[in-house]
This record gives structure tokens, sequence and C-alpha cells, in this order.
């Protein structure tokens, strides 16, 4: 069972309900719970997207797009009925705070579902969380049949003559669908290929009809912004990033973990005071600050750097999924890169060319890289096919594989050129992962 | 499908999937969820699965093998009774996934996507699991295990070894 851990740097504002029984419907309302749905109710939508703007709140799958602003593009009138549709396929490697916010407070995603509904005016929420989080959807399936007994779900939601409907759903393995437009059409039972944008989900989105959608992290964080007050969140971050996020720590971290820090907080304490620094006492080689997808950094790069979305992205990689992934110096980064490639190579779902080709052309390289038989130039070749797959595809997952690729060749360089001409490598051990399809 | 059909669900399976596919606006949003269901129940997505996903929810077979290749947890071939899935990915890596994973290797005499031979276990290397804090992670069936080292891996196995000696016995 997921641990829970804490540092008094922790401001817990998503994680508040985190071990206190809040799955529970009763202990919930105990909580404050649903009082933030009930104050909605009352204010109606323009409200609540001034409330959700006024809070800087960013998408916390990874793009950081502003809730508020994503929500306000949903038009008002609409032939097709709306749907909110929650993201809850958390995937990025090196991330996993999703599933402490369905194991813990499965009623704050429910609350953010419906807020999220009477923002943009409709009437079906679907929560839709990866094959492999079984444990989790039927706790987030006991929670909504709780809602509906309690009247919180259904035709009068808490009594008012507004309708509201949750479907909770299983996914069945694939990174993929963590896009949102893959999402969609996994919803609808398909493949999860992505489809092309424009239009914009906003506009035609789930079975035809105008979608918002968020990730977990984002929706669970919607009911505290209504409570505290949509300015009074924004402050607890930085500029243009409201609040805080949950941060999880892992890798070569003595006490690793899922921190709720504020935006802003600096990434080299968070490695060395809230993580208690690196395991065994090693020295730090590198950090992924945001899941696998987002560039490398190293040391000297952290010292002063806030984690947010502008901070991060102005020092050349992304804050992502906020999985600080923590890397020793008796790791091989030639072997990280191979791990890295690996996964998206085997998630690519071969719909874009630059893609399928890209990322299986990375990993063959990369594997006879690591092996020792690659030639000096390997290392532009990979530097080349990285730097073309990038904004070539229909979705992110094109630049999600490049993009690392790109960091690792660029900060490592030495290290790739030290495997060359057959040198055994220094630190690892093993090959390209088995993952071959029967 | 008629009641006088044959199925090859279960009366529980099959009002799940009643249920489920009643709740969407398409019929069809019930299949990826039907399918992992089905392979619950059933242990793979045999021509007979297949056939009948394909019959409930009224579209061809191909169309329901189209999208069932897609997803990485459905397979077409029986796997263990207790399918151990040792993730690999780069947080798992770090702390020790691949010793774990060779030790799963040797304890169970099989390799990657093997099956024993008495067909109680099946091991696989998976991608990302969502573990990535307790790690190393593996996943047997659902159930999680985490924060693991080898030494503990004849345990894990000897726990669900003893489950099914129970089953049999209380049989």
């Amino acid at each position: 069972m997921p641990r829970l851990v804490s540092h008094p740097d922790e401001v817990k504002i998503v994680s508040s309900r985190f071990g206190k029984g809040a799955a529970a419907i009763d202990k919930y309302i105990e909580l404050g719970g649903y009082e933030a749905t009930k104050k909605c109710l009352a204010n109606g939508p323009d409200w609540i997207i001034n409330e959700m703007k006024a809070s800087n709140l960013r998408g916390r799958g990874g793009a950081g797009f502003p809730t508020g602003m994503k929500w306000s593009f949903v038009p008002k009138q609409s032939a097709k009925p709306k749907y909110v549709l929650i993201n809850g396929d958390e995937s990025e490697p090196g991330t996993c705070k999703d599933h402490l916010i369905f194991l813990h407070d499965p009623h704050a995603v429910i609350e953010g579902t419906i807020i999220a509904g009477l923002a943009i005016g409709s009437k079906v929420g679907f929560i839709y969380l990866r094959g492999e989080y079984r444990y989790l959807l039927e706790i987030m399936e006991k929670a909504v049949a709780d809602a509906y007994a309690k009247g919180f779900l259904g035709k009068n939601i808490f009594g008012s003559d507004t309708e509201f409907e949750i479907i909770t759903q299983s996914g069945a393995g694939a990174y993929e669908v963590g896009e949102e437009s893959a999402l969609m059409e996994s919803l609808e039972g398909k493949r999860g290929i992505p489809r092309i944008k424009p239009p914009f989900p906003a506009v035609v989105g789930l079975y035809g009809g105008p979608t918002v959608i968020n990730n977990a992290e984002t929706i669970a964080t919607v009911p505290h912004v209504i409570d505290m007050g949509g300015e009074a969140f924004a402050a607890v971050g930085t500029p243009r990033n409201g609040g805080t996020r949950l941060f999880g720590l892992s890798g070569h971290i003595e006490r690793p973990g899922v921190y709720e820090l504020p935006m802003g907080y600096n990434l080299k304490k968070m490695i060395y005071e809230v993580g208690g620094g690196i395991r065994g006492g090693r020295k730090l080689k590198a950090v992924v600050p945001g899941g696998s997808s987002t560039p490398v950094l190293l040391p000297e790069e952290i010292e002063t750097l806030g984690m947010d979305f502008d901070q991060v992205g102005k020092a050349g990689s992304m804050l992502g999924s906020g999985g600080v992934v923590v890397i020793d110096d008796q790791t091989c980064i030639v072997e990280f890169a191979l791990r890295t490639i690996s996964f998206y190579a085997h998630e690519s779902c071969g719909w874009c060319i630059p893609c399928r080709e890209g990322t299986d052309w990375l990993k063959k390289s990369l594997t006879r890289f690591h092996a020792g038989f690659g030639t000096a130039k390997d290392i532009d070749n990979i530097q080349y096919l990285a730097d073309n797959m990038m904004g070539r595809t229909f979705c992110p997952l094109g630049d999600a594989a490049a993009m690392p690729t790109l960091g690792f060749v660029k900060k490592f360089r030495k290290e790739f050129e030290d495997h060359l001409g057959g040198k055994p490598c220094p630190f690892a051990k093993h090959g390209a992962p088995q993952l071959t399809v029967v | 499908m008629s009641p006088e059909t044959m199925s090859i669900f279960s009366p529980a399976l099959a009002a799940r999937f009643d249920a489920l596919a009643a709740k969407y606006p398409v019929r069809r949003s019930a299949l990826v969820p039907m399918l992992l269901y089905a392979q619950d129940e059933i242990g793979y997505l045999s021509d007979a699965v297949i056939a009948e996903v394909a019959e409930r929810i009224g579209i061809t077979e191909l169309d329901v093998r189209n999208v069932a290749t897609y997803y990485s947890m459905l397979r077409f071939k029986p796997a263990g009774k207790f399918n151990v899935q040792v993730c690999t990915n780069i947080s798992c890596m770090l702390r020790g996934a691949y010793d774990l994973f060779e030790r799963f290797q040797d304890e169970l005499h099989i390799g990657n996507k093997g099956v024993t031979a008495d067909g109680v276990f099946s091991l696989e290397e998976v991608e990302c699991i969502g573990v990535c804090c307790w790690a190393p992670a593996i996943q047997v069936n659902y159930a999680f295990h985490d924060d693991l080292t080898p030494d503990q891996v004849p345990e894990i196995l000897a726990q669900y070894r003893n489950q099914v000696r129970d089953e049999k016995k209380n049989a």
C-alpha cells in the first residue's frame, strides 16, 4: 500500500484529507466536503469561472493550461450535449500522484467534476482511470454510488433542479490514452488514436459534443479553490502559477514519496531537504523534473530553480506531471536514455510516421550504442532523428520521446562518447527491456 | 444477445455488461472495459470472447480485435492464474527492478511472457504502473506489491501458492 510522507514545508491543500478516511462520504462531509459544490450551485457558472481564472490554477496533467480559461472556451449554447471528462489515465513514468487522490480523496474528484459540469453547463461527467488502477476504480465506483445515495448526483443534485450524472470508466493499458483526444477515442470504444486539432475538444469533443478534459489532480484541486477563494489559492503559488502541486519524488532519493509543495518551490531544496538527499550519501548526477518526457537537468541547473511551469520552461525543461526522478552518480545515462525511449517506442500507436519510426530507430540506435557498438556518427544521428520528430506528430507522444533524448545527448555527450569503441559501460548491466508484444 | 443463445459469460458478467452498455450515450463505449472484465473472468480474449463481445455490442469481430490489439493489458492467449507484472521503467529501474525481475525468472524458471508448467504463474516485464514513489513495484493480477527487494520474492510467490493450495483443499 502506498505510504504517505510529510515534511514541515508542505502546504497541504489537495492532500489535506489524505490518510483521514475521507473515501467514506460521511467523513468527507465532516471534513468540509461538498460545501464547495453547494456554493457553486448558489453562485452560478460565471462566478465559478471567474474564481477559477483568479486562482491561476493550471492543468496538472503536464501542459499547464489555465483551467478557468479552458472552461471559458466551451460555448454556452450547444445543440449537442456537453461533457466533462476526467483524465485518470496516469501513465507518465515517474508519476503516481493521482493514485493517492483516488485512494484517499475520491469525493474531491467527484466534487470537482460536478463543479466543472456546473461551470460549462454539462449534465454528464466521465471519470476515466487506467486499467491497472482496478482497486482505485472500485474505490471511485463506491464513492460515486454513495454520492448518488445522498442525492449529490442524479436528477436533482442537492435538492436543486440541476441534473448531473457521473460514469466511471476503466482503460485497459495505454499510455497514449492520457492524451486528451486519444482519451475520447478510447471512451468511445476505439483504439486510442489521437485526433487532429482543431477542432479542439471544447468545441467538438466526446461524441461530438463540447467537452472539458481535466487531469484528476486538477479536478481534485477545484473544490479547494472554491473553498479558499480563487485569489487566496493563487497567493500560495508564484505569479501565473497558482497554489500547490503534488510533487512525486522517486528514484535515488532518501525519502521518496508524494509531497504537496507551493508552486515555485526550489528544486534543490525539494531534493535535499524534503526528500532527504541522495540515497546512500551518493552524489546527484541529474534530475528529470516532471515525468520521463521532460528534458533532464544537471545539478548546477537546479540551484535556484523554482518549480513552476514558467521557471522550469525557462530552464529548458518542463514542469510536466510533477514527477521528479532523481538520478545518482552511479547511473549510466545511456542506459537511462535507452529505458526512456523504450517506453515511448512501446507506447507509440503507430499512427504518425515520425513517432512510429522515430521511436523505433532511437531505441535501436541507443540499444546498439549502449551495447558498445555505436559509432561517433550515431550520436549526431540520434540528435537528428529526435530533432525531426519534434512538432511533427498528431499528439505530443512524439515530442515526449524526442525531448528527453535530445536532453540526454546534449547534456551528457561525453558519457555517450565513453561508450564508443566497444568499451564496457562503467555502470550498467542491463540491455534493452523485453517488452515484446506476443 | 437473446436468452436462448449460449453465453460463455457468467450471469454476473452478463448483467454487468448490460448495465454498463446502457449507461453510455453510445453502446460501444462499454467495449474497452468490457473486454478487460471478460478477460478477468475467462483468462484471455479467446475467439469465443471476441465473438460474444462483438455480438453484445453490435459490431463485427474484426472491429473488436482491431480495438483490443491496441491495449497492452488485453491478451489473446492464457496467462498464469497469477500474472506477475514487474515494472522496470525508470523509477523502478533506479531502485533495482531488474534484479527483482531476474529473481522472479530464477524462482519461477520462466522468462518474460512465460507461464509456469502448472499454470499458476506467468511473468511479464511491464511499463510504468503508477507506483513510482514506492519503487520497485510489481502487480500480481491487480494487487500491488511495492518497495520490494529480491529477497522478498520467494515469500510473495509462496503467498500465492498457498492461496492455490487452500482453494484446492476447500474444493
